[in-house]
């Protein structure tokens, strides 16, 4: 597309790489978004399957390999290595999944493409602003895959202290500059993430055209002002903790050290006080995207539209009241648990308004299974189940047998990898056309699906009996008993790894035959405002202002 | 509260019974190959979470269902070919609110023995006749008896060249990566206090078929509580990331009788490999009777 328009010289368009790095529109850094959560997404899934790998049978044998050829390790300390490796890969896969693959691809991708366009706004209020907080990435992702091959504790490379970083693994527990690369990572990724929601609350409440209230904006725009507001009051929480964890490791301060009066504890409230709405904060554009995508293909508006935008806005103030429910087992008293347990199920209520929502504006409706309305559905369904699962580890009593087990990997697989990467290839089947000009293959698109699908759920669905019969996350081996259901969960990853290729593929494919998509490929029920505007849309839209009744 | 657990409990029927048959098999305490479900339950506590869980069960899967049907009537009835004219129906003030309070009395139903169980973990309901001091360290533990004169020794995972020399060649009875050197051995139906702590960083003390679970947090002393109903070895694992061994600090409780623990706890005082080889010769002993009495 970068050739279609190139000799378009009234529209003042930069070239070649100037157009990128100094790009300041807010399609342009949609794309460049896009293109590094693809990026991301694959070398984070490259991580996890070599987890799975690990874990297709008992005893240790592709991570001593692996020490053996990244870190030069000999004999034993290659097995040691191996350990710390995999426990290196196991953090490192979800931090750049959560802030190099989805958070990118939803919140940086989508909704800078589509947000301005939505509401009739010509671009982003800060476009300068939108350009740093895209360039903010790639040195933070740098620094956390660089982390990888720094040591942090004797004999051990890369963080190897989960995602959440708990002190004191993440201090006195590994020493070396491995997790102060992380924590720098986190902190640029984090800085880069407020600017955006900065750019997008200004923009969507001042930058909405004629005649577009909060109450006829569409249900994305919605969704993502709500994110962004979640990434803007719980962002700075998690700058704090990790600062101070930074602190703790390099000048002496004692925030998370018991000796000297801290409290390793403080940390995981501050964490979550973060890591809880963080978890909104990734399904939220995902609930906005499948809105509209079941609306379009079922020809109906969507049903209930004040209740699915007030659903969403429960969602994300109850969410930042119910993060101790990480920490049933840390020792909370009786009456800390009773109010986490009661706050947490309330959050089913909106949960449910929205699921029945969608069906309801399905029904009644003439829907047609295109590719985007095949990876909605499917996210419909695999949320659900990871939705009631989350309804069982609510309960503080049960969770006493269940937290830290498999059970949650697989809970919370269902919610973000099942629902929402689902609802990021939803939105990408649906907005590609818009996006690029360009009708994929709905053969390649769907053969996608049900690779992905099946893969999946064999991946995640056996998990669940691993974590009841008391398997505990984070193990580089198990007991032998496990063997069966781990052995299920890798091949499962192996076929939704032939997935990922096949996306790729569909990719090249599209760009390679370039059908022509035109304005509105999915007919009558695309009513939001990118509809109108030709595919791809011009450089600058709306320069004429639309008018909504 | 209890009355309510116990009539309940007979509603959950079918899988209740099930978990009781095979409870009754010889070492029914540790994982086992395809498992789908909790391990056999040790404790009155453990069965009240597995009743718990599978009470909940009965709200979630027909939820489920629901979901999946209602898809799937979508998908039939009102597919473009067979329904080409969509209605413009976006609002029904009744199923609006029917589908706000459904789920609230779903959850109200689930809330209140879930308090019940809850309140239950943290109201031991006899006090403890004993109790232990467990202290996470990487990647072992340590187990201090506080009894008159305390003494503790440390527990760490059964390496294989030592299998043959304490006497645990039996791998389905000590398997690899449950089986440790030293076990914590308590009496059966004692109430049993267990102080975690930790020495370094976060560990988890958790032993799946009595219900508990607790971290072991550097700085602070956690309780937890458990009262075996059933003599035999029962295994965890540590259930808190905590480094490159974290796979390797397994936990496993003897459960013997009475008399079996005051013998070993008065060669224990002084000499604890020597107490349990003592202890494993007799449970030998009594096992290869009872067997033979079969």
């Amino acid at each position: 597309m970068a050739e279609a328009a190139a000799h378009d010289h009234h529209d003042h368009r930069p070239h070649g790489w100037v157009r990128w790095v100094y790009s300041t529109n807010h399609k342009d850094i949609g794309t460049l978004y896009l293109i590094f959560a693809i990026i991301a997404g694959v070398i984070g899934g490259a991580l996890s399957v070599a987890i799975r790998m690990e874990l297709q049978e008992p005893g240790i044998q592709i991570f001593s390999g692996l020490a053996q050829m990244v870190y030069g390790m000999q004999g034993d300390a290659a097995i040691d290595g191996g350990k710390s490796m995999y426990n290196a890969f196991g953090a490192a896969h979800g931090l750049i999944m959560i802030f190099f693959m989805v958070m990118p691809a939803l919140i940086g991708g989508f909704a800078n493409w589509m947000v301005p366009i939505m509401i009739g706004a010509p671009d982003m209020a800060f476009p300068r602003m939108n350009n740093i907080s895209f360039w903010l990435l790639p040195p933070a992702f740098i620094l956390l895959l660089s982390s990888m091959f720094v040591p942090s504790a004797p004999g051990a490379f890369g963080v190897g202290g989960g995602w959440t970083i708990y002190p004191p693994l993440s201090t006195s527990g590994q020493p070396g500059p491995a997790m102060d690369l992380a924590i720098l990572s986190i902190h640029i990724a984090g800085a880069s993430s407020i600017l955006g929601a900065i750019n997008f609350i200004t923009t969507i409440f001042n930058m909405r055209a004629p005649g577009m209230t909060m109450h006829k904006m569409p249900l994305f725009a919605w969704a993502v002002l709500i994110t962004a507001f979640l990434l803007l009051l719980s962002l700075p929480v998690l700058a704090g903790a990790i600062t101070m964890l930074l602190t703790d490791r390099n000048f002496g301060t004692s925030f998370f050290v018991p000796d000297n009066g801290g409290d390793p504890l403080l940390f995981q409230h501050l964490f979550w006080f973060f890591g809880h709405p963080e978890v909104y904060i990734l399904i939220l554009p995902g609930f906005g995207i499948v809105s509209h995508i079941v609306s379009t293909f079922s020809k109906k508006p969507v049903f209930g539209y004040l209740g699915m935008a007030y659903a969403m806005v429960a969602i994300g103030a109850v969410g930042f009241i119910v993060w101790a429910h990480h920490m049933y087992t840390t020792g909370l008293s009786l009456d800390t648990q009773r109010y986490f347990v009661f706050a947490t199920m309330v959050i089913a209520v909106p949960t449910g308004v929205k699921i029945f929502s969608w069906i309801a504006t399905m029904w009644g409706g003439s829907i047609s299974f295109k590719p985007p309305m095949l990876w909605a559905l499917g996210f419909i369904f695999l949320f659900t189940i990871g939705g009631v699962t989350g309804v069982q580890l609510a309960n503080a009593g049960l969770d006493r047998s269940l937290h830290d087990t498999y059970f949650v990997i697989a809970h919370f697989h269902y919610v973000l990898s099942l629902g929402a990467v689902f609802a990021i290839f939803a939105g990408w089947y649906y907005w590609f056309p818009k996006m690029t000009g360009y009708m994929y293959s709905p053969v390649i698109a769907n053969t996608h699906f049900w690779v992905t699908f099946v893969g999946v759920n064999l991946i995640f669905f056996p998990q669940h009996f691993l974590g009841l019969a008391g398997m505990p996350r984070r193990t580089v081996d198990y007991p032998d008993a496990f063997a069966g259901w781990n052995m299920v969960s890798s091949y499962g990853s192996y076929i939704a790894a032939v997935g990922v290729a096949i996306f790729l593929y569909g990719v090249f494919e599209a760009f390679q035959k370039k059908r022509v998509a035109g304005a509105n490929p999915w007919g009558e029920g695309a009513t939001t405002l990118e509809w109108q505007l030709p595919s791809p849309p011009p450089f600058h839209q709306w320069e004429q202002l639309p008018k909504i009744k | 509260m209890r009355k309510f657990l116990a009539s309940a409990k007979f509603l959950a029927g079918a899988a209740g019974a099930g978990a009781l048959l095979s409870s009754a098999s010889a070492y029914a305490d540790q994982p086992r190959d395809w498992e789908t479900s909790f391990q056999a339950p040790a404790t009155e506590m453990m069965r009240q979470i597995e009743w718990f869980g599978n009470y909940t069960m009965w709200f979630i899967v027909p939820i489920t269902v629901l979901v999946l049907a209602l898809l799937a009537l979508c998908i039939l009835k009102f597919r473009a070919s067979v329904n080409p004219v969509p209605s413009r129906t976006s609002h029904n003030t009744l199923i609006e609110v029917f589908w706000t309070v459904g789920p609230v009395i779903v959850l109200l139903l689930i809330a209140i023995p879930s308090f019940q169980l809850l309140t239950a973990q943290y109201t031991p309901p006899e006090e403890a006749k004993l109790t232990v001091k467990a202290t996470g360290n990487q990647w072992n533990w340590d187990y201090e008896y506080q009894i008159d004169k305390s003494f503790s020794f440390n527990s760490a995972i059964l390496q294989d060249a030592d299998r043959a020399k304490a006497g645990k060649e039996d791998r389905n009875l000590y398997p690899r990566l449950l089986a440790v050197d030293n076990e914590l051995v308590v009496p059966v139906n004692t109430m049993t206090r267990v102080l975690i702590t930790a020495t370094d960083v976060i560990h988890s003390f958790a032993v799946p078929s009595f219900g508990i679970k607790m971290d072991a947090v550097p700085g602070r002393t956690n309780e937890s509580w458990f009262k075996a109903e059933k003599e035999g070895l029962y295994y965890g694992q540590c259930s808190q990331l905590c480094g490159k061994d974290h796979a390797f600090m397994p936990i496993a409780v003897r459960v013997v009788s009475d008399a079996q623990f005051k013998t070993w706890l008065e060669t224990a005082k002084t000499d604890v490999p020597a107490a349990n080889k003592a202890l494993m010769a007799e449970i030998d002993g009594t096992n290869k009777v009872a067997a033979a009495g079969n």
